[in-house]
Formats: structure tokens, C-alpha cells, sequence
């Protein structure tokens, strides 16, 4: 084996890239190495929607270019996996059989799509779009496409059904939820959104689940829970992700649905952090510490990714991770929904739906856990802030709540300007 | 990665006009509705909010956009946003903290303040001062490419003002130098040496307290008479300067003696042990005014020795510090012009983390707090145009905001504040009547001015 590197990341997304620059902030030299399974300059999974519909060229989507990788000394090994990780040697094997030696590790592999357990679905061609080569395969298979199907009302889910539908395809939704972007709206907003869909011809069929696929010549043919049948010439599989974790198998680093890691992103190995979508950290609204979640947004792996750097370089300014919260933007026919925070963890203190927009407010006593809006303005980041200082709103509460925006900012203003 | 320059906002001056928000909109929408304003300064409260665009060193929209939309600019600092590459998912929003990126409605994108190449419009039409177009930067990217003319490892106290001081000054004046550091802090921390090494890269030497300027004229002198170009610069503590050293200062400023005279100010003799000096304010502690049963910090009020070099008529006097930068690299330059032609004389005031008891990382902020509080002032001097003022003195912060940081003044009483606030409200009349030439004192030298030009011609 050849001389470890001082930094491994596995990943070039968010997460890595992240850690990566908050790295060379505090070691400008120290050798480091990213692998990527893509053979491509480092992207995000975020951007693929807009390269399905077109409005993304893949050569125009790369977040970090070769001149830039060689100016922070980064050597990037692309279209490589790793297949195992050994925490007694230090080491990692690659697809090709080598053997690559590190002093410290950063798992930053991100998630995979969840293939649902439906009868017949392994028979037939479907799509999935979680990496570059599928958002290609998906724009190319939109224009010979008629009728689609989309299986999940998820983020992922709802972008390619919006951008299928406007390529002039008829689309099915199937979401086993009762409505769509459960885990991200309430009702309330979740029917709006649901409004534009269906007033933009998409057929939303809620509360159902797929029962069994079957190819119908050069269709494909969906069965539902409730003996419906759908028939299409393109099947979209958008239920979920889950994390990257086979290649830890035998490594006994800690894992429960992700990787198991402490508010420094550090895993339960000496030596090897983990950060973004394969990652399970703090829950910020846990009462209990210990608690762990996969937020499973980009925001996040940004932040992870920051905190594993700093803490794998030895930055003595390290704030550690304070816990996940949940933050979702989606736009949807020039529609914003933006919502921060969570619902379920205190009162609703201003809820509004009306004539194309939506606004709630929550709150514990008197302070922030979640605001959620559509066509409403208000900003996110700052929301994120007021949240994660857990500051007292006591003091400008009938502000807050008249005027959100105007109120944070001023917060801003007082607090952190 | 070099420094850049910024919009800064002093909401104490802002009138809430909002002709900073319909300009803005104005220039880059082509319409005066304030909604579509890259910059928005609202009321909350009494507080004025600023929503800007912070050009941040390690911005977080850029991290969160998925398609490479955003990019930090590294000619200047810029965070530029590419309409042909966003996506419009709005991320980048939920990374800023300081709501510097907002969706659009009008525009039906994000939009984000640019500085307008360098010139912005908001900056150029606000007419209370609260914005400013801060180019400080600069000097920070030019000075940072000079060498370093001390040596490494000069042994000043933690958090140290003059070591500051006395590298950023060296620096910018170049090799061609002969430095003279009278005993106090400056050799004190290793400018002459030790064991046979030097503490600079240019000659330096160590006269005693009362001879300096009288040296570094014989030398000015002898290098002109060789025909070389060589400045020669005094670093002295105030006790060098206004104390004991003062006669052979005093005379130098009178011959008009081609020297950089520059004072470093810290109020006291604090190489030896923090006695007072004739420049340590009034109800200061220091080790020879102790603070106990009867004695309750210096009985004086400091001796205001710029205003003194001032009246010696020299080419260049000015007050400077390091809390602003800008306008001390400014005066060092016109200082350093000057001695080319006959005495400049630059006083530089430099809070002591040691002597003046306070934390060593807060030393800028108490070098800010001092000319924010007016109790120290800010101006320049030349025969030609007199006494100006170089930085606003009408909206001082209260000067206890800067006493209470201070150990040294942690004793004081009402009544002893109301004194320190009494001699700074003169002081600042005086100066600003000076400023406005309405000062007798002016009078005198334009009529000394006058008297010069008659006898030369
Ligand atoms: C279509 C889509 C839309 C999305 N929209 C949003 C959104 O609007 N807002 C939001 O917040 N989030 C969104 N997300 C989620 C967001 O993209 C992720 O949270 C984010 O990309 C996580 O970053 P990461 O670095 O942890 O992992 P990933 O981005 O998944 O990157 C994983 C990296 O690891 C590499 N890798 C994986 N396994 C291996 C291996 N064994 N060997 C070598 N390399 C490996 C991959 O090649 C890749 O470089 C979306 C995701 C998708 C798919």
C-alpha cells in the first residue's frame, strides 16, 4: 500500500466538498483525496430536476471545476467505488481492486434511491434520479413519452412530474400518503400545492400504493391497492432514499438507518467521520441528545460536512453540530413553498390559506419552531437562525406574527447584524 | 486570499429617506419601487434593519446552490450571481443569514446586491453618511505585499497595540530608513535587539530619552550632505516624547528639521512599570497614581501634545489610530511626504492591554471605542490649510461606553466621570474651533505664516 493521505473523502457532493473547504481553511496542505462513483466533476443531486426538463446542460452543472480542485490541492479519483472500508489498517478498497491508505476518513456517500418491494417492478424498465446518468436517461425518455407514471408525492417525486407534465406528458402521481409532500407541508399547504397540480392536468392519485407492475409490450402497466389499473410508457420510482451504506459491511463502524455520528460528525472509529445524506446526527427538536435523525437535505450536508472538516483538520474554531432541522425551498409553477422547522413541536400561533398563499406559524412559548409559507416572504435563513438561537420572541411577538419578515429582521439586526 | 472592500451601514445616522432602497431599484430595475431594491433598510421598533448582501468570506449561498449559480468572485470579493445557471429552487435563501438574497416577484428570481462594480448607487446617494463604501481594504492588500521590516518574534505583551503600530508603519515607510526607538515599549520589545541581533531590517538605534529628534538630525543632515535619500523616523512612547524628551523634540519641530516624528501614545511609562506620564488622563490609575484610601488615579488632566507640535507650526501634525486604518495609512503617507520637506509630527494613540488592564483581544475595539467616545479625536494639521477634523465628532458614543471596559478607570465615580466628560467636551470645542479656523491660536499662525512668506520673499 503506498502512503495513506492525510484526508479521504468518499463523496464529491455537498456533504465532501463542504468538509473539503472547511479543511483547507485550517490545513491548506495537508494531502487529500475525493472519490466519487460519477464520472463526472462533482454535482448535486438538487440540480437534476432541471436537467431532466432541460433548463440545466449537464456540462454547465459541475459545482467545483478541475482549476479549482487543483488550486485547493485536491486530487479527485472519479468513477471509482468504494467497496470496503478496514478501520484497523486504514484503508479502503476501490472497484479496481486497490488498496488506498488514509489517516482520516470522511463517509460522505450520500443516499440511493428506495426500489419499493412491488411485484413485477424488477421485470420492467423504470427510472429512478438520484445521480447525473439518470437525470440523462429520464430527459431522453421524455420525448417519445405519452403518459408517465411517478410512484411517490415526495420533493423528487413532484419535480419530475411537473416537468414531465410540461414536456406535454400526461402524468399519474401515485402516493401512498393521502396527500402529497407529507413530510415537508401540512394539509392545508399540501392541498394548495395539490390545486395547481391537478389545475395543470396531472392526475393525483392519493392514498393508494402500487400492487403490481407488469410490462405490457412496450408499456408498462401499474396495478393498484385498489385494483385501478394505469398503463404508461414511462415509470418514474421516486418513494424514497436511503443511505449508501453496503460498503461498510464488516467494518464495524456504527450504523443504525445511517451512519451513527456524535455533534463533531465523528463515527463510532477512530479516525473516520461521516456527514450529509448517509449521516445520522443530532435532532435539533429532541429532547433527548442522544437522539439521531437523517434530515436528508442539502442544507445540512453543507453544514455536517462543515463541522466533520473542522473537526478532521483539528480547527480549534469548531462549533459542533447543534442537530438537524428540517428545511425545504420548492418552487412548482413559479409557485415558492418554503417551509423551516418543524410543525409538530409547538402551538400553531398564525395560520392563514387563501387565494394562492399560506402561512403558518409555530411556536413553543415564545420561541420559533417552525414557519412555513407559500408565496409568502419571509427569509429562510434567518428564520434558521432565530430557531437554532432558540431566541426569546417574547419581546416582539405581536411584531412577529404580524409581519414575520420585517420582525426577524430586525432580530437579525439586534442580535447578529 | 486578498481583502475586499464593503458597504457598511451606521443605522445611528440612517433618516429612514429610503433613497438608498429607490435608487437601487432605479438602477437595476429601471423603476423607483423600492419592493424591488437589492438593498431594504426597514423599521422594527426603534431598530433599523439592514438587509444586504454581506459578501461573505465564506458564504453559505454559494455552498447550498446545487447549480453553480453563485459564485464568490475572487478579483473582488463579489458573490455573482449567474441567471443563466440558477434554478430558481430558492437554497441559496435558506443559507443567509442576513436576508442579503431574496426571491423576486417582480423579477421572478433572486436578486442580491452587486455593489455596482465597485461604485454603489445606494452609497453614492445617501446623504446622512449611514452608508459608506468601505475601500479599506486596499491598504491592507497593498501594505500586505511589503516586507515585514521587524524581525519575528518581538517580545510585546499579549494583544499588543504599538507592536501593530510600529510593523504597519515600518512597512509602509520603506527600507530606505534609519529608525530611532528611545527607551520605552518599542526597544523594550526587541527593536534594537538582543544578544547582538537586531530587531529590524533597516539601521536602527537607541538614543536616550532626551536626545532623540536632536540624533536623528545630525543624521537626516549628514545623509543629505552624502546626497542619499534616507528617511529618519522617531517611534517614541509618549513619555520620550512629551515628558523628557520634549526639548530636543521641541526643537527639531522649530528648525523645521526634515524628520517622521511618530509618538505612540499609551498613556503612561508602561515598559517600567506603568507610571503616569504628562499624556495619562485625568482619574487614571497607574503604578505612581494608585488607586486606595486617599489616592483615587492621576489628579491631571493629560497635556495634549499634538495641539502643542501643532503650534511649533511644523509641515504635517495629526492625531491617528489604529481602530481606522484607513485614515492612519492616509496620514502616514502625507506624514512621510512631508519630512521631505520639514517636520512631521504624528501622534498615535495606543490602548495597553497590560497597563491599562484590559483583555488582550479587545485592544481594536478599545482603540475604536476612544474615537467613537470623542475622547480621543481625529485630525490633521498643515500650514496651508490648518487644523481639520478627519473624522465626524458630532455623534459621540457615551464616553462611559469606553470608560468601563478599562481597568484602570474601573474606580471612578460619578463625579470623577462628569470631570472626563467636561475635559472631553472641551477639548472637543476647542479642536472644533480650531477646525473652523475661529481659534485665536489659528489666527496666530496664519499671521506666523504670513510673517514666513514676508521674510522669504
Ligand atoms: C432529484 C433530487 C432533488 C432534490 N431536491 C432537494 C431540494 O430541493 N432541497 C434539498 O435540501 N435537498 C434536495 N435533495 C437532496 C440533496 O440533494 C441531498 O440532501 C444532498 O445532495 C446530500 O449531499 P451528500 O453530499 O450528503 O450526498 P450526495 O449528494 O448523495 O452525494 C454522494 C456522493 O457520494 C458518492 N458515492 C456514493 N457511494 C460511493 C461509493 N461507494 N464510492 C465512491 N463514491 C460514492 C457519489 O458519487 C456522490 O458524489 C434532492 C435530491 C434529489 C435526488
Amino acid at each position: 500500500m503506498a502512503q495513506p493521505v492525510r484526508y479521504l473523502l468518499v463523496g464529491a457532493s455537498h456533504a465532501a466538498l463542504s468538509a473539503l473547504q472547511a479543511i483547507r481553511m485550517h490545513d491548506p496542505d495537508g494531502s487529500l483525496t475525493m472519490i466519487t462513483r460519477d464520472d463526472a466533476l462533482p454535482y448535486s443531486p438538487t440540480v437534476l430536476p432541471y436537467v431532466v426538463s432541460g433548463r440545466s446542460q449537464p456540462a454547465r452543472v459541475a459545482l467545483k471545476d478541475e482549476s479549482w480542485l487543483a488550486s485547493q490541492r485536491v486530487e479527485l479519483r472519479r468513477g471509482r467505488t468504494v467497496t470496503a472500508v478496514d478501520t484497523t489498517d486504514c484503508s479502503v478498497r476501490l472497484d479496481d481492486g486497490s488498496v488506498l491508505g488514509w489517516e482520516k476518513l470522511l463517509l460522505a456517500t450520500g443516499a440511493d434511491p428506495i426500489v419499493p418491494q412491488v411485484p413485477g417492478l424488477a421485470g420492467v424498465k423504470f427510472h429512478v434520479l438520484r445521480r447525473l446518468t439518470d437525470a440523462v436517461a429520464l430527459r431522453d425518455a421524455v420525448a417519445g413519452t405519452r403518459e408517465a407514471i411517478v410512484l411517490g408525492a415526495g420533493l423528487i417525486g413532484m419535480h419530475a412530474a411537473e416537468n414531465l407534465v410540461k414536456a406535454g406528458v400526461g402524468v399519474t402521481i401515485v402516493e401512498m400518503q393521502p396527500r402529497v409532500l407529507a413530510g415537508y407541508f401540512d394539509a392545508e399547504a399540501s392541498a394548495l400545492i395539490e390545486t395547481t397540480f391537478t389545475d395543470a392536468g396531472v392526475c393525483l392519485r392519493l392514498g393508494r400504493r402500487a400492487a403490481a407492475v407488469a410490462a405490457a409490450g412496450e408499456r408498462i402497466q401499474v396495478r393498484l391497492d385498489d385494483d385501478s389499473e394505469l398503463v404508461a410508457d414511462l415509470l418514474l420510482v421516486a418513494t424514497g432514499v436511503t443511505p449508501v451504506l453496503d460498503y461498510l459491511a464488516g467494518s464495524g463502524i456504527a450504523t443504525d438507518r445511517g451512519v451513527l455520528v456524535d455533534d463533531c460528525m465523528r463515527t463510532s472509529a477512530a479516525g473516520v467521520w461521516a456527514a450529509g445524506d448517509v449521516a445520522q446526527a443530532r435532532d435539533f427538536y429532541a429532547a433527548d441528545p442522544g437522539a439521531r435523525i437523517i434530515n436528508g437535505i442539502l442544507p445540512d450536508a453543507v453544514e455536517q460536512g462543515r463541522v466533520a472538516g473542522q473537526s478532521m483538520a483539528g480547527d480549534p474554531g469548531l462549533r459542533p453540530y447543534e442537530g438537524g432541522v428540517p428545511l425545504n425551498t420548492y418552487t412548482y409553477f413559479d409557485q415558492q413553498a418554503v417551509s423551516v422547522g418543524r410543525q409538530d413541536c409547538g402551538a400553531t400561533v398564525r395560520s392563514e390559506a387563501g387565494a394562492g398563499r399560506y402561512l403558518r406559524i409555530v411556536m413553543d412559548a415564545d420561541r420559533l419552531t417552525g414557519i412555513f409559507g407559500i408565496n409568502s416572504p419571509f427569509d429562510p435563513g434567518v428564520m434558521w437562525e432565530i430557531i437554532q438561537r432558540r431566541i426569546d420572541l417574547g419581546p416582539v411577538r405581536a411584531a412577529f406574527l404580524a409581519d414575520p419578515q420585517r420582525a426577524a429582521r430586525g432580530v437579525m439586526s439586534r442580535t447578529w447584524r | 486570499m486578498p481583502a475586499y472592500n464593503t458597504i457598511a451601514f451606521r443605522p445611528e445616522l440612517c433618516n429612514g429617506c429610503g433613497d438608498c432602497m429607490r435608487t437601487c431599484a432605479e438602477v437595476k430595475t429601471g423603476s423607483a419601487d423600492s419592493a424591488n431594491a437589492r438593498i431594504q433598510i426597514s423599521a422594527d421598533g426603534d431598530t433599523l434593519a439592514l438587509a444586504l448582501c454581506r459578501q461573505c468570506g465564506d458564504p453559505k449561498c454559494v455552498a447550498n446552490c446545487p447549480a453553480a449559480a453563485l459564485d464568490k468572485r475572487l478579483a473582488d470579493g463579489v458573490i455573482a450571481w449567474d441567471g443563466s445557471k440558477c434554478v430558481n429552487c430558492l437554497l441559496c435563501t435558506v443559507g443567509c443569514a442576513y436576508g442579503g438574497i431574496v426571491y423576486n416577484a417582480a423579477a421572478q428570481h433572486v436578486v442580491k446586491c452587486d455593489t455596482c462594480a465597485g461604485d454603489p448607487a445606494c452609497v453614492r446617494v445617501c446623504s446622512t453618511g449611514a452608508l459608506r463604501y468601505l475601500t479599506t481594504a486596499r491598504i491592507y492588500n497593498e501594505v500586505g505585499d511589503l516586507e515585514d521590516l521587524f524581525a519575528p518574534g518581538l517580545s510585546g505583551c499579549q494583544g499588543c497595540n504599538t507592536e501593530l503600530v510600529m510593523r504597519h508603519a515600518l512597512r509602509r515607510i520603506g527600507p530606505d530608513t534609519v529608525l530611532a526607538t528611545p527607551p520605552g515599549c518599542i526597544p523594550g520589545m526587541g527593536s534594537v535587539g538582543y544578544n547582538g541581533q537586531t530587531g529590524t531590517k533597516v539601521p536602527v538605534f537607541h538614543p536616550l530619552l532626551t536626545n532623540t529628534a536632536s540624533m536623528l538630525t545630525g543624521i537626516r543632515r549628514q545623509y543629505r550632505r552624502l546626497g542619499r535619500k534616507v528617511h529618519a523616523v522617531a517611534l517614541a512612547g509618549d513619555g520620550g516624547a512629551a515628558d523628557v524628551g520634549f526639548q530636543s523634540l521641541s526643537g527639531a519641530a522649530e528648525r523645521g528639521e526634515e524628520i517622521l516624528f511618530i509618538c505612540v501614545d499609551n498613556e503612561g511609562y508602561m515598559n517600567t512599570g506603568m507610571q503616569r506620564s504628562s499624556c495619562t488622563p485625568f482619574g487614571a490609575w497607574t503604578s505612581t497614581t494608585p488607586v486606595g484610601e486617599r489616592g483615587r488615579g492621576k489628579t491631571q488632566h493629560a497635556k495634549n501634545l499634538p495641539v502643542i507640535m501643532m503650534m511649533h507650526n511644523c509641515e504635517y501634525v495629526a492625531t491617528a489610530s489604529t481602530g481606522f486604518m484607513e485614515d492612519l495609512y492616509a496620514k502616514l503617507d502625507r506624514a512621510l511626504a512631508a519630512s521631505e520637506r520639514g517636520f512631521a509630527y504624528l501622534h498615535i494613540y495606543s490602548p495597553c492591554t497590560t497597563g491599562w488592564r484590559f483583555p488582550s483581544q479587545d485592544n481594536i475595539e478599545v482603540a475604536r471605542k476612544a474615537v467613537e467616545s470623542d475622547f480621543v479625536l481625529l485630525w490633521e494639521f498643515t500650514p496651508a490649510a490648518g487644523l481639520q477634523l478627519t473624522r465626524d465628532v458630532s455623534h459621540p458614543v457615551s464616553i462611559s461606553e469606553y470608560l468601563r471596559v478599562l481597568g484602570k478607570f474601573r474606580h471612578l465615580d460619578d463625579a470623577e466621570v462628569h470631570e472626563i466628560e467636561a475635559a472631553v467636551e472641551r477639548n472637543r470645542q476647542f479642536i472644533t474651533g480650531l477646525a473652523q479656523g475661529q481659534h485665536p491660536a489659528m489666527a496666530r499662525l496664519a499671521a506666523d505664516r504670513a510673517d514666513d512668506t514676508g521674510a522669504r520673499s
